[in-house]
């Protein structure tokens, strides 16, 4: 590699002797595909013309050299078959191409054949439209009485029944409706029943007043009481109401005053008071889960509740 | 040559045959037997017979409109003394303007058929994608699935269209592809004399 590889190259992708660019190309830091060899080829030539002698030796190295490049070259485009065409031996390639050229050559012959019978078939007129419709099966019946159909037709021509709306206005009383309600109980009564006193109303009228009733125990208007959960609660004119003067009548939660009342420590603003002597016997974890449940959430909703309907 | 059917004026068969030619009349593709047999509500045998009376009938010199077998099934023509006049009016629309890539794509989806767009750039060495276009444009191949596996590319078949044009009865009535010039031991002798010749 002497004459050829000191060969001085300029090209677009490269610029330096042709050893340095064959030995890129092998350490692939080079694509082939990126290569020039026509220009390689012309440099050659050029560099040939200067010297005005033919180095035959040069000029064989040359096209051994040129020739391995052109393949690598050409297997680059073709990336699919790189690995299958590699792998063959050279008779194996030499076989391939030739069972190719064959298979081609075959249809070229084929198409010079369609080719002629196309000329021979020239003179053929013929009809070509579009597909005819196909026949649609028939659709057998089972035998029908008219009056069965005027029958259906009557069930059809019916109006339907009115359907009810009155479950989509679903209105809530006001909750100062309730206030006053129980206010005006108690001043009567020291104590009553709330179930009682709701029981006749709807649902919506118990929720509702149920709110006014957390609502009066916020203010310390009232004091509650219920033995154990699901129990009738019993509503009764607080004992002493040292806080009420000055607890905020907004929705915000009061913070928890101690009740001096029944002598219990509050637990919330919307808590059941349990005298000691009616206390459950469940273990204090269960009872602790049981008031979580009854105070935290219920009372988060209620003061939504009330904070739509003021 | 008159069948010895024909000389029976009330035969059924030349009953049969009226219906076919009726059927024959309205078709605008080739009409099968099985079809033929259906539609007429007869037996199949009895059909090819009376096709066979119909042929007889319309035949190129006898008719101005010929029946032919063709595309598998049996259907009218013009008679060819008439291509100069049909010529006038009608074109063949299907086989203007098929180049030798369409020819060349379309003899592979023939004989190799049904094959897919990757399949024929193989064998010819260039891309079919304008080749297949314009042959599916003109109906003379279709959709036939795809390869196997995901994302598979679809593969083509020729359609009866293709074999109408060309004249053929069916897909088998195709040459054999080894009557068809050089084999692959003729190419590889003919390389390996060339390479011969070099290094002499």
């Amino acid at each position: 590699m002497t004459a050829v590889g000191e060969l001085e190259l300029d090209l677009d992708a490269f610029e330096g002797p042709f050893d340095l660019l064959l030995t890129l190309l092998l350490k692939e830091e080079l694509e082939p595909a990126e290569i020039d060899m026509a220009a390689i080829v012309v440099a050659f030539v050029e560099r040939l013309a200067e010297r005005d002698e033919l180095d035959l030796e040069a000029c064989g190295e040359f096209l051994v050299l040129i020739a391995a490049l052109l393949e690598l070259k050409a297997r680059a485009l073709f990336p699919d078959e790189e690995a299958e065409l590699a792998e063959l031996e050279p008779e194996e390639a030499a076989e391939e191409l030739a069972r190719r050229l064959a298979e081609y050559r075959r249809m070229k012959e084929a198409a010079g054949w369609l080719a002629e019978r196309l000329a021979g078939e020239r003179d053929r007129y013929f009809r070509v439209g579009p597909a005819p419709i196909a026949p649609r099966p028939e659709r057998r019946l089972a035998p029908q009485d008219p009056q069965q159909l005027a029958a259906s037709l009557r069930l059809l021509a019916e109006p339907p029944p009115q359907v009810s709306l009155a479950h989509m206005s679903l209105r809530f009383p006001p909750v100062s409706q309730f206030l006053e309600r129980f206010r005006a109980v108690l001043r009567r009564r020291r104590r009553f029943d709330f179930d009682a006193e709701v029981g006749s109303l709807s649902r919506v009228d118990q929720a509702v007043a149920f709110l006014a009733l957390l609502e009066l125990r916020k203010a310390g208007e009232i004091a509650l009481e219920q033995v154990s959960p699901f129990s009738p609660i019993r509503v009764s004119r607080p004992a002493a109401r040292p806080w009420s003067a000055t607890a905020p009548s907004g929705q915000s939660p009061a913070p928890p005053p101690p009740d001096a009342a029944d002598g219990t420590p509050a637990d919330g603003p919307y808590s059941h008071t349990v005298p000691p002597a009616y206390a459950p016997p469940a273990a204090p974890q269960e009872r602790a889960d049981e008031r979580g449940q009854e105070t935290r959430n219920p009372s988060e909703r209620n003061s939504e509740w009330i904070a739509r309907s003021a | 040559m008159d069948r010895p059917l024909r000389l029976i004026t009330a035969n059924p068969v030349d009953q049969l045959a009226r219906t076919l030619e009726a059927l024959l009349v309205v078709a605008s593709a080739p009409l099968s037997i099985e079809e033929l047999a259906q539609a007429a509500n007869d037996d199949p045998e009895r059909i090819a017979l009376a096709l066979g009376l119909l042929s007889d009938r319309f035949r190129e010199g006898r008719s101005g409109i010929v029946l032919e077998h063709v595309a598998g099934g049996y259907a009218y023509r013009a008679s060819r003394e008439a291509a100069e006049a049909c010529g006038r009016l009608f074109e063949r629309p299907v086989e203007r303007g098929l180049s030798q890539a369409a020819l060349e794509t379309l003899s592979i989806v023939a004989y190799l058929g049904p094959c897919s767009r990757p399949e024929v750039a193989r064998i010819r060495g260039v891309a079919a994608d304008s080749a297949v276009a314009g042959l599916l444009e003109r109906g003379l191949i279709a959709e036939a699935g795809r390869d196997d596996g995901a994302g598979g590319a679809v593969r083509y078949r020729t359609t009866p269209l293709f074999e109408r044009v060309f004249g053929l009865e069916s897909a088998a009535a195709l040459p054999r592809l080894d009557d068809l010039g050089e084999t692959a031991a003729d190419i590889r002798e003919r390389l390996h004399s060339v390479a011969v010749g070099k290094t002499a």
